[in-house]
């Protein structure tokens, strides 16, 4: 009876223990998923080397999910890691230093700064995180290694997620990021935010990076859900703490941006999951805070001087964010806009979203004459969105067969489970 | 840490340098101590390629290669960083006219600093 006993209280906190183990691994990649980017940033300042801050980052999430359980979770996860990680980092120095007395010295140097209490506050963390991105972003590395650096390092993604982005194989990015990593630690490339001379100049390529990041997360380039709000939050984010920084128009050009592709998320795609193209979506579900922070920002960009690609795009934006009817914005502006876009950015992209916006404005002929143009020269042959745009404009004006062919093309050539429901679904209702 | 800024530039254009600029600018450099040594070449014409192939020692005249720009001159520079060594050679003047190449210096294996 009493043996009975004990063994059910046994197995009652057995039960209790699964649970709460369960619990606290939740918690460690709920923490993994918002913190470890900033604790990296901070350990590669704190170590100075990208690998070995990795490794650290490594072990310390492993190092939380044996300890978290037992002693509970500390009251400031990001701060125990980091500590847990530095500590981690420093027993790899002692050990190569056996072989390498040189690396010592370098051991000592990061202990006692142990005791630095701006080690861990908040400004710091943040500054890490802005020393990281222009690190990575450094123009000594060539252009497609930084993006690939910073998508890996800033944000988090796999190298899979990457090279999917890049077009490119897995193998092939992870060499470029190796090779990068190595430039940073052999020409030493120093990890620090850029004197406010060098700046401007600096900015541009980070803006690109950042923008790609919030790509990445508004249409993330394969699997079962569109968005993945986590990233485009952190894109904006950047971009918030960029424009405290530096009040470029561009900066203010690209949250703005941001701002007003963010505000029609909710409004972008079915409960489901399914896409809902922007004539169609249901504008009380747009985010009218968001709008009317981007719209500010896009005036107080236009009025600068010269407009850039950003502030220009933002623009865009927020005319299809202003109209009156959701079908019927100022297609004659928007137009005008995308012609002073194209002058700034020369590229078969922005030239394909004219051409759909003339399509809108002058008739579906018009705009597929001139995607016909882009795709006969044989540029974006491998771009879904050209191959559904044409077939769109195709099917507007009766040529079944050939709009037939077009999605068909477009379907092959994306991943996104979304976009080819779509596409499938336009297909089923021509061949009807 | 030790970069070497090699310069390269199109001879005829640096024809038209004035040296009195570039020896200023090293006096300034090797004053700051920022400058371990540096040189200006002769002409590429002047050049010689050696090559030991299984053994034996070829020789021919000229560079390694075709290019347009033509190695000109070094300086060895001693910078905290890549940023502090680009800074350096953004600064020498023929950078005007044909470009600096930064190299960070390797430490051969074994030897001791």
């Amino acid at each position: 009876m009493n043996s009975q006993r004990s063994s059910n209280v046994l197995k009652l906190q057995v039960s209790s223990m699964t649970e709460r183990t369960e619990e606290i691994q939740k918690t460690v990649s709920e923490v993994y998923r918002a913190e470890s980017r900033r604790v990296l940033a901070t350990l590669i300042r704190l170590v100075g080397d990208f690998d070995l801050a990795e490794d650290a980052l490594h072990d310390a999430f492993i190092a939380a999910l044996q300890q978290w359980p037992k002693d509970g979770v500390p009251a400031n996860p990001r701060a125990w890691l980091v500590s847990t990680g530095r500590f981690k980092a420093i027993d790899v120095i002692r050990r190569r230093a056996r072989f390498d007395t040189s690396l010592s010295s370098i051991a000592e140097q990061i202990d006692t700064q142990a005791n630095d209490p701006s080690l861990l506050d908040e400004a710091g963390v943040k500054d890490d995180q802005l020393k990281l991105i222009f690190t990575c972003c450094h123009p000594a590395l060539p252009q497609d290694a930084r993006m690939a650096l910073t998508l890996r390092e800033v944000c988090g993604l796999t190298t899979e997620e990457i090279a999917r982005a890049f077009l490119t194989s897995p193998a092939t990015l992870a060499q470029r990021i190796v090779r990068a990593k190595t430039k940073i630690r052999e020409a030493r490339i120093p990890y620090q935010v850029p004197s406010l001379s060098e700046l401007p100049a600096r900015l541009d390529t980070v803006l690109h990076v950042i923008y790609l990041m919030f790509n990445e997360g508004y249409s993330a380039s394969s699997g079962d859900s569109l968005t993945r709000p986590d990233l485009s939050g952190e894109a904006i984010r950047l971009g918030r703490v960029l424009l405290e920084l530096l009040p470029d128009p561009e900066v203010m050009g690209l949250l703005a941006l941001m701002l007003l592709h963010e505000s029609r998320r909710v409004a972008r795609s079915t409960p489901t999951g399914e896409l809902i193209l922007l004539e169609n979506q249901d504008r009380s579900k747009w985010n009218r805070n968001q709008i009317a922070e981007g719209s500010v920002l896009v005036e107080r960009a236009l009025s600068r001087q010269r407009s850039g690609k950003y502030a220009l795009q933002a623009a865009i934006a927020a005319v299809h964010a202003q109209a009156p009817q959701p079908e019927d914005p100022d297609w004659a502006q928007i137009v005008g806009l995308y012609d002073l876009l194209l002058q700034e950015v020369p590229s078969p992209v922005v030239e394909l979203n004219r051409a759909v916006a003339v399509a809108m404005r002058s008739g579906p002929a018009a705009g597929l004459n001139l995607i016909d143009q882009i795709l006969d020269r044989g540029d974006l042959a491998d771009y879904h969105l050209a191959h559904s745009a044409r077939a769109d404009l195709c099917r507007r004006l009766g040529r079944n067969k050939e709009a037939q062919i077009s999605y068909e093309r477009a379907l092959a050539l994306t991943e996104l489970e979304p976009e080819r429901r779509f596409l499938e679904q336009r297909i089923r209702e021509l061949s009807r | 840490m030790k970069y070497l800024c090699l310069v390269y530039a199109q001879e005829t254009k640096l024809a038209n340098m004035d040296d009195a600029e570039c020896q200023a600018y090293d006096d300034q450099l090797k004053k700051n101590g920022r400058c371990i040594a540096s040189e200006a070449l002769q002409s590429v014409e002047t050049a010689t390629t050696v090559r030991v192939r299984e053994g034996k020692v070829s020789i021919t005249d000229g560079p390694f290669a075709e290019t347009k720009e033509q190695l000109a001159g070094f300086y060895l520079v001693d910078a905290a960083d890549l940023n502090e060594a680009i800074d350096i050679a953004a600064k020498i003047p023929p950078a005007r006219e044909g470009s600096i190449e930064v190299r960070p210096v390797r430490q051969l294996k074994g030897r001791q600093f």
